[in-house]
């Protein structure tokens, strides 16, 4: 088989080079195949790794030679050949082969076009990257209540955790949202870290933070003199995630015409980029996140219906940490364990004062906001365990007026103890249903003045009850009197 | 990597008597028994003549599906090319004579059947 008049490489070097013999001292294996999809070729590192020979495999269709758990769902050459381009780049997929010796072995199965000096198609190059070596990942603990870099055990996120692998294993479009801080980008992350396309590249693109012009460019590329300042051509994020993932976040932000072109991208896989007259074909998966309410948008006219639904063919939706139960108290350890381990700190837990703060503020912000108490805490304190002085300052006495506290007009919980410092993010429902909402539509100047007001309402109310008695009336309204005495002050009612 | 397969082969099979399933893709043997997503179920009666046979659909391609359906319907030999040594070894165990590394369309391996000169690793025509 190993003929010396082999095919010949020429025109490289001075004399021409055995191809047979440069293709067997490659340790990548690799096949080459006809266009009928016979093989044509095997290097040694090929018939090491499926455990057959070359004179067995050749002329074999290559499924019975690679017998790869793609051969009969999901070829990458049915990828190859739909390109409507011959010079399509190569196409990349995980998958596993049962090699001769019936040993199950996971590969990283990468094929492209040959082509022949006329551009028309002669067949096809197999490579099958042996993954046995590559994969510690496997063996590597997880958290132990969560996903990927994701905590948590509550229902709704262990729902999230049980249908994420599933959901990974496809190449369908992934839509997550979620509010802000509840870890939409971890869950891109987690999906494309557990899908076979985890060799591949995870490129994210804010869409909300280029301006329209710029952002096409950046997402679809350019061709050189597109425009002016194109000096060159630019690939895009799109061809940069080949063989990967695309994480589009903040979505909603997309404008409408970049709409299209997505839409566009979904139902063919080509883009086209700025200037250039022909589509280029990409094999990316398309994950999008955002916090706006798409149908929202949609019923306004400034998100495309269409689009939502080629997106929102699978939803996860993270919900906010005021609605995940004991998974506050699960990060605010984890952090804790997590920052005096980075900063060097003897810190071992939260005095009970102080984790019940914690635990009773609503977290707006979500876990990002815990996390950054949690950092704020453990720089601040010089003892073994953090307490009230050491939390930052506004949760302690801006909370209500920061995170909009109890809006529904209720005042802090009848439990607060008297006197405390926590008495103020103790009026802070944290999952009172209805807070979100408002919390989502709420603008600036507007939310504060109708809190101030409410507020200014509740303290003359508890007053009138209390006949004027300050005293009373602080413990009614759950606070120490120098709370409501400077609340008083603060609204003008101590005239 | 000297030899086709390392395995040590039968070399000498006595022809297949009694019931055989075949793993099928399409038309012909499926690369892997567990990416099969039909069965072809013949039995061959002493005589080397096929007296029945018919052809399931797998709702899924599964190699423990197809292990539950080899033992219900009694298969004493199973014709496949690609199988994990931990399905060989299980049909092994069981009793079942298993025939893989077959390459081939599902008439050329029947007729091989029906011939007796069906062996593993062979490669017959169709594909």
């Amino acid at each position: 088989m190993a003929s010396e008049l082999g095919p010949l490489l020429q025109g490289l070097f001075d004399r021409p080079v055995a191809a047979r013999t440069l293709l067997d001292r490659i340790p990548l294996p690799l096949a080459l195949v006809s266009a009928e999809r016979r093989v044509v070729f095997l290097n040694q590192a090929a018939c090491a790794l499926t455990a057959m020979s070359r004179e067995r495999a050749l002329n074999l269709p290559c499924r019975y030679v690679f017998r790869c758990s793609l051969c009969t769902v999901g070829c990458p050459l049915d990828v190859v050949d739909k390109s409507p381009s011959a010079a399509v780049a190569p196409v990349a997929r995980e998958a596993d082969i049962v090699n001769a010796d019936r040993a199950r072995i996971p590969v990283r199965v990468t094929c492209g076009a040959l082509t022949g000096a006329d551009g028309s198609r002669v067949g096809y190059f197999e490579t099958l990257e042996d993954l046995r070596l590559f994969r510690p990942s496997e063996a590597r603990p997880e958290w132990p209540q969560g996903f990927g870099d994701m905590l948590g055990h509550s229902p709704e996120m262990e729902r999230v955790f049980r249908l994420l692998p599933g959901i990974a294993q496809t190449d369908s479009s992934v839509l997550v949202t979620g509010e802000t801080g509840t870890g939409k980008d971890l869950l891109a992350e987690a999906v494309h870290n557990a899908s076979n396309r985890a060799k591949g590249p995870f490129v994210k693109v804010n869409c909300g933070a280029l301006p329209e012009s710029l952002l096409e460019s950046e997402l679809f590329g350019h061709q050189k003199g597109a425009f002016t300042g194109a000096s060159e051509n630019k690939p895009g994020r799109f061809r940069l995630a080949h063989n990967g993932t695309l994480f589009l976040t903040e979505v909603g932000d997309l404008p409408l015409p970049l709409q299209v072109k997505l839409l566009t991208f979904l139902d063919d896989k080509i883009i086209h980029p700025l200037g250039s007259t022909r589509g280029v074909h990409v094999d990316v998966r398309i994950i999008a996140a955002t916090h706006r309410d798409l149908r929202g948008m949609v019923r306004e006219g400034r998100f495309r219906e269409d689009l939502l639904y080629r997106l929102n063919v699978v939803r996860f939706h993270l919900p906010p940490l005021r609605e995940r139960g004991d998974d506050v108290a699960l990060f605010l350890a984890h952090y804790l364990k997590v920052y005096a381990g980075m900063f060097g700190k003897r810190i071992s837990g939260f005095t009970p004062a102080a984790e019940r703060a914690l635990l009773d503020h609503a977290y707006p912000g979500n876990v990002r906001e815990l996390r950054n108490i949690v950092e704020y805490c453990v720089n601040v304190c010089q003892d073994t365990h953090v307490d009230l002085p050491h939390l930052p300052r506004y949760l302690l006495e801006e909370g209500v007026e920061t995170h909009g506290g109890p809006r529904d007009g209720r005042p802090g919980r009848s439990t607060a103890p008297a006197g405390g410092r926590v008495d103020a993010p103790r009026a802070v429902s944290r999952a009172t249903p209805g807070v979100r909402a408002t919390d989502t539509h709420a603008a600036g100047a507007g939310v504060d003045g109708t809190w101030a007001d409410a507020e200014r309402r509740l303290i003359m109310e508890a007053l009138l009850r209390a006949r004027g008695r300050r005293g009373a009336a602080a413990a009614e309204l759950g606070w120490a009197r120098t709370t409501l005495w400077r609340k008083m002050r603060q609204y003008g009612l101590d005239q | 990597m000297s030899d086709a397969t390392p395995r040590n082969r039968a070399t000498k099979e006595p022809p297949v008597r009694g019931n055989v399933l075949v793993a099928l893709h399409r038309d012909a043997v499926a690369p892997r028994f567990d990416r099969a997503t039909e069965a072809w179920l013949g039995r061959i009666d002493g005589e080397g003549g096929l007296a029945r046979s018919r052809t399931m659909v797998l709702a899924n391609a599964s190699a423990e599906e197809l292990c539950r359906i080899i033992l219900t319907e009694n298969v004493s030999t199973v014709v496949c090319c690609g199988i994990e040594q931990e399905f060989h070894d299980y049909l092994t165990w069981k009793r079942i004579t298993v025939l893989d590394g077959v390459v081939g369309g599902r008439d050329a391996i029947i007729g091989a059947l029906l011939a007796g000169t069906l062996k593993a690793d062979a490669v017959l025509g169709g594909v």
